[in-house]
């Protein structure tokens, strides 16, 4: 009780009222879902926990990575393919898959901020990274190579091994997704989430301040490009097939950096709202190109939307948001 | 709290041929307030940088209470008890004030709660609480001085290095400061250097005045010998008036 009442902290009661509301929804929509509208949440829940795991990289210790993508894959193939070659489950193969990936994510981290690369040259070695990756598992038969890897369809849900439909799935990213959301809560109320943030804003005088900075950055990394393989062994399991090409891919980088900004780097709430932004938006476009019948429409009006909101909102949609429900956090 | 002895022997930094401090030595004893003072471009803040662990000197050792500090990182060195302020103040913009200095503070208190309420009650003295909500970047040029000595103080020092903290104050602006300084070294018995062109902060303050010139210490003294010191004056030629 008191670990959560801390968690709490100055929240504003109508806050932590709207959120159980919403977790308590969240919890019965496959019941009161249809098909279509489960798998929409899917994807919002999907995009808000990447989003979540990437902002705190980016959003709290300020650090720009174009590559996550290098830490959802390598997370996926390496849970698929202990499955696909051993009959491990996903259950033991996910620690092998958060395990690489942090790995992964502590030689990007350590090469770029032992070496100070900052900005854009540290955004340029994660793309580096992502894209020789993907080469390499072009080329890596155990992986399948080019030619992708696939598990086998079943209906019949079995949690052990992460079969089933969508149900199954969408609870799991649920969990993620609230899991990450009280995670990144209480790492911002911690002193290591405080550091991240003067970082952030300035390295120099963090450090002078007492903020080991190198330590710092690597431990922001690795949370990082742990919580983002968990999402790819979640995405392997529910699509059952892999493609480098797709696994690795810039856009799939890119996709997982939109939620945060379009709904607030940096802040709890914003890689939700993005998330649902976003998805809400591409739902509805490709509604529209379904009716218009114009080929691309659908690209043509989601990057004007994009452009829209980070013209009025640059901040994210979340702070404005937050500011006209009167959402703001009490301090103290 | 109480203050720590510093010691610079030999002191040297150069930058690829730029002889910018050549063997500077000088002693401040604990609890005691010196200043450093100098032409523009004379060393003072590569001195204050080799001091915090921004530059490790080429040659020479800094210690701190006897202990050689000189090459540590500037983590470590804030560990080891030297708290800074930086002449182009480097606020967390897009923290509030309060944050500011609850990093300053969570150095020594890592929960939360204990170091906003060490960091209140640094805000109070400074006369900065009512704008604790704001953000830092919203501060007036001598707001954002004193939030860079509340937030050097945070981390609860025993030598405190301010470099120019009363540049662009108003005189009576420069008395506060000069006060809260001095009851600040009287209460805690914190050792502190300054640099600092404001003369009238530096009379008030400094038992003891090193000068420098040209990367080298040209005299050392009371403020009344210096004012005095033929070197000095020569060094300070067209600014004479100031002294």
């Amino acid at each position: 009780m008191s670990f959560i009442r801390r968690l709490a902290g100055n929240a504003p009661p109508r806050i932590l009222w709207s959120l159980g509301v919403l977790l308590a929804l969240l919890l019965l929509a496959p019941a009161l879902l249809g098909k279509y509208w489960l798998s929409v949440l899917i994807l919002i829940l999907y995009f808000a926990y990447v989003g979540q795991a990437w902002n705190i990289l980016m959003g709290f210790a300020g650090q720009l990575s174009l590559g996550h993508a290098l830490y959802a894959g390598l997370g996926g193939y390496i849970a698929a393919g202990l499955y696909f070659h051993y009959g491990i489950g996903p259950w033991a193969g996910l620690f092998a898959a958060v395990a690489v990936a942090g790995v992964a994510g502590a030689i990007v981290g350590y090469l770029g901020f032992r070496f100070s690369l900052a900005g854009v040259y540290f955004a340029l070695l994660t793309i580096a990274f992502a894209e020789f990756t993907r080469v390499a598992f072009d080329h890596w038969g155990w992986a399948g190579g080019s030619g992708g890897l696939f598990l086998k369809v079943e209906h019949a849900t079995d949690i052990v091994n992460l079969r089933g439909g969508p149900v199954l799935f969408y609870y799991l990213i649920l969990a993620l997704a609230a899991g990450a959301f009280i995670l990144c809560r209480a790492l911002l109320r911690s002193r290591l989430g405080q550091y991240w943030l003067a970082i952030r804003e300035d390295a120099e005088a963090a450090q002078a301040v007492g903020v080991p900075v190198l330590r710092c950055k690597m431990i922001a990394i690795v949370i990082s490009a742990a919580l983002t393989s968990l999402a790819g062994v979640w995405n392997a399991f529910y699509y059952n097939n892999l493609f480098p090409e797709t696994a690795f891919a810039m856009g799939r980088s890119i996709e997982i950096t939109l939620a945060p900004i379009i709904g607030g780097l940096g802040t709890l709430f914003g890689p939700i709202v993005g998330a649902v932004v976003l998805t809400g938006l591409g739902e509805a476009f490709t509604d529209l190109g379904d009716v218009l019948r114009i080929p691309g429409i659908k690209q043509i009006f989601y990057g004007l939307a994009l452009l829209v909101i980070v013209a009025y909102r640059p901040a994210g949609v979340w702070p404005w948001l937050a500011d006209k429900l009167g959402l703001k956090e009490r301090q103290p | 709290m109480s203050g720590a002895r510093l010691d610079l022997g030999g002191v040297t930094k150069h930058f690829r041929g730029l002889r910018a401090v050549h063997e500077v030595s000088f002693t401040v004893p604990a609890g005691a307030i010196h200043a450093l003072i100098g032409p523009n471009g004379a060393g003072k803040t590569t001195i204050f940088n080799m001091i915090a662990g921004v530059y490790a000197p080429n040659g020479g050792v800094v210690r701190l209470d006897g202990k050689a500090i000189s090459g540590l990182r500037p983590d470590l060195i804030c560990d080891a008890g030297v708290g800074r302020t930086f002449q182009l103040v480097k606020p967390f913009k897009g923290l509030s004030v309060l944050e500011n200095v609850t990093v300053g503070a969570l150095h020594r208190k890592p929960r939360l709660a204990e170091a906003q309420e060490s960091a209140n009650a640094i805000l109070a003295r400074l006369g900065l609480y009512d704008r604790r909500h704001q953000l830092a970047e919203s501060l007036t040029l001598p707001d954002r001085k004193r939030l860079e000595v509340a937030r050097a103080l945070a981390t609860e020092p025993k030598l405190l290095l301010l470099d120019e903290v009363m540049a662009g104050l108003r005189p009576t602006e420069v008395d506060v400061m000069v006060g809260f300084l001095r009851e600040l070294n009287q209460r805690s018995g914190l050792t502190i250097l300054l640099i600092e062109h404001v003369m009238r902060a530096v009379m008030a303050l400094a038992a003891e005045v090193v000068v420098v010139s040209y990367g080298e210490k040209i005299a050392e003294g009371t403020p009344q010998e210096i004012s005095r010191h033929q070197a000095v004056l020569d060094v300070y030629l067209g600014e004479q008036e100031e002294l």
